[in-house]
């Protein structure tokens, strides 16, 4: 589909250890993909999976307890790991929009929402208050928020969970960032209201050019957003294809499986639900065979002793699994 | 087969909001207001709606977790409304009750063998052994290896600590288990171990659910019937297939289309009804429906008339001034495609 020479963000076996008391967690394990500019990239996983981790790696936005003990993200040709304080800070506030699950714990509580988002305004754009105070009263109405004046004068407890994630999207929005980060941002979320917010998604996408990513566990939602799917499990991604091809022709064995789990809202049931028995990887090491290996249907000697690499299965899908599911036997690689 | 194990009537639950220095009542919360319904021996109803609708108050009113307001709940015969102290104990191994929060609703500081027991201390004069007898077979029935009995609940998985909540609950053979979104903090690949868990246990000891829960597709697939509610009202009520091939109710067809569906091609085609604005708050409820705030198809009459919650079809209630006009335009047509839709979407629900 599109083909630009320079990718948005190229990350590149990306690997994040958190030490803790009871040992060290590998919670990314050599993780790369690329983003083009203007692709919303939807990445899914369950709890655990690293996709969260992942993004605030790449961000430098990790605990103290975390460290990256590898890999290189270029944004826009630029080294971001290597970047000093104040070009790191620049690179957080104004390249990079995130959206946060929980708005409630996001947002700030002791301030109105026009501080919060002039704040940012007048520090990376350099507004004046007054031309500040009128973008942010923009970016409020850009956003589908009825009285955007009045409203800059409210607190987050004034605003509705909706609402609240819609000014989270504003201030994300502020700087007009080139890539916008969204972890799990209509979790919290009623149906209803979810479907407010992805509608708002699909417009924003027609008048902005920004690349998205955007982390759920939700399939659902993803098959409607999303141009293009990383599917991660165990700090890895196992597979990636555009939306279309990865949902119509799933090649790894835990996207194939979570698919089969999932009931469908528009269909009659099925017999009984296909489960994934087990448990999710620990992460205690870095992999050294398949980690999904101890709970696939299909695993073979291979996978227990080869951690597989990403195998390309199709036009721009790849997939890490030494099974092929068109033979039902061994990959030939 | 069919008989009625629960009967709910009128069921109110208003929660009094105080407020000044002299904490003097200044209006209530209409968590739950008028609620009717049946829930038939053997099945699962399922109860959907967004937060707040009062969905999982009404699961804690039934089992009196509180005491609700007006109204009464009739399990096997029994109106547990009316019941004080001592008769209402005895009732209480009857009626049981499966928590979202795995985590939350276990003693931390207890064995598994031990919070598993309690129910059997509590309500059975079975000695040390025969509980011990009796922790064992749970722990099987709901695939939890024995030699987990010594541990505690942090070493589980939440998986896993479902189940241990799922074998507390079957400790005293209940009939009826309100499951309040059992499967709402758990992971994808794990809620379909426990969804069909239940539904061995529910096909092996014949008992009856009401299972609460946000989650459409899972709805869809486990209960036998559904209602749907709305700011402390039932909006729908009717089977399974019906209701999810032919919603009445403005609102259940806007959140029907509302849940994405995991596949790209359909998602694409398919067209959401995106509603409007957020759910009042159940202290201040609109005049007139409950729903004429968002309504896609308010009519003046939404915002003056309470509609009633009655049958339209068979089997599939609903409260909707729309359903009334076209009744009184179309009447004849709509009972007949009722009388043909009747018997073979009734038999297809049961087997």
């Amino acid at each position: 589909m599109r083909d630009t020479p320079q990718p948005l963000l190229d990350v590149t076996a990306l690997k994040t250890v958190f030490h803790t008391r009871s040992g060290d967690v590998h919670a990314v394990n050599e993780v790369s993909f690329d983003i083009a500019p203007g692709e919303l990239v939807g990445v899914v996983g369950e709890s655990g999976s690293g996709k969260s981790v992942t993004m605030m790696s790449l961000m430098g936005l990790l605990p103290k307890s975390a460290e990256i003990s590898g890999g290189e993200v270029l944004f826009q040709g630029r080294n971001v790991r290597g970047m000093d304080r104040n070009d790191l800070l620049a690179f957080r506030g104004r390249d990079v929009g995130v959206v946060f699950q929980d708005p409630m714990t996001s947002l700030n509580p002791v301030f109105n929402v026009g501080y919060q988002i002039t704040d940012r305004l007048r520090k990376y754009m350099g507004l004046s208050r007054a031309d500040a105070r009128k973008r942010a009263a923009e970016l409020l109405a850009l956003v589908g928020i009825p009285d955007p004046e009045q409203r800059l004068r409210d607190y987050p407890h004034q605003f509705s969970g909706g609402m609240r994630q819609r000014v989270m999207i504003a201030i994300a929005l502020a700087c007009d960032p080139k890539l916008l980060i969204a972890d799990e941002p209509t979790t919290a979320l009623d149906v209803t209201i979810q479907a407010q917010i992805l509608e708002l998604v699909r417009e924003l996408r027609q008048k902005l050019d920004m690349g998205i990513i955007w982390i759920t566990h939700d399939l659902g939602v993803v098959a409607g957003i999303a141009d293009r799917v990383l599917v991660m499990y165990g700090g890895q991604i196992v597979e990636q294809g555009p939306v279309a091809e990865l949902f119509a022709n799933p090649q790894h064995p835990y996207t194939r499986a979570l698919l089969e789990t999932l009931p469908s809202v528009t269909e009659e049931r099925s017999e009984r639900l296909r489960t994934i028995e087990g448990q999710p990887p620990s992460l205690n090491a870095a992999p050294s065979s398949c980690s999904f290996a101890p709970r696939c249907r299909h695993a073979f000697d291979r996978c227990l002793r080869e951690n597989p690499t990403r195998i390309d299965v199709g036009p721009r899908h790849d997939a890490a699994c030494w099974w092929d599911p068109a033979t039902g036997g061994p990959r030939n690689v | 087969m069919s008989d009625t194990l629960v009967e709910v009537r009128d069921l109110r639950m208003y929660f009094p909001i105080y407020k000044g220095v002299l904490r003097r009542k200044v209006g209530e919360v209409k968590a739950v207001d008028d609620l009717n319904f049946d829930i038939k021996a053997g099945e699962t109803l399922g109860l959907v709606g967004e937060s707040g609708c009062g969905k999982s108050t009404t699961g804690r009113a039934i089992l009196r977790l509180y005491d609700p307001t007006s109204g009464s709940v009739s399990i096997d015969g029994t109106d547990v409304v009316q019941l004080e102290g001592n008769d209402l104990r005895a009732q209480r191994p009857q009626m049981q009750m499966i928590f979202q929060d795995p985590q939350a609703c276990l003693n931390p500081r207890m064995k598994v063998a031990d919070i598993i027991a309690e129910p059997l201390r509590e309500h059975s004069d079975m000695s040390a052994e025969q509980r011990r007898e009796r922790v064992n077979e749970l722990m099987d029935a709901v695939g939890l290896a024995r030699r987990f009995a010594n541990r505690y609940p942090h070493e589980f998985s939440g998986g896993q600590r479902q189940r241990i909540g799922i074998a507390r609950a079957l400790a005293l053979n209940p009939k009826f288990i309100v499951c309040d979104e059992p499967i709402a903090a758990l992971d994808v690949s794990i809620q379909a171990q426990v969804v069909n868990l239940l539904e061995d246990l529910q096909k092996e000891l014949g008992l009856t659910y009401l299972f609460i829960s946000h989650d459409l597709s899972m709805v869809r697939h486990l209960a036998t019937r559904v209602a749907v509610m709305y700011l402390g009202k039932i909006v729908e009520l009717a089977p399974r297939a019906d209701l999810y091939n032919r919603p009445k109710h403005p609102y259940t067809q806007a959140l029907l289309s509302a849940v994405p569906t995991p596949d790209p091609t359909v998602e694409a085609t398919r067209k959401h009804i995106i509603l409007q604005g957020d759910v009042p708050s159940p202290a201040k409820p609109p005049k007139g429906c409950n729903f004429c705030t968002r309504c896609p198809a308010v009519m003046p009459i939404c915002k003056e008339v309470e509609p009633t919650f009655k049958e339209h079809g068979a089997g599939h209630f609903a409260a909707c001034h729309l359903l009334e006009q076209d009744q009184s335009e179309a009447g004849e047509l709509s009972q007949k495609q009722a009388e043909t839709a009747e018997t073979p979407s009734q038999q297809g629900e049961t087997t």
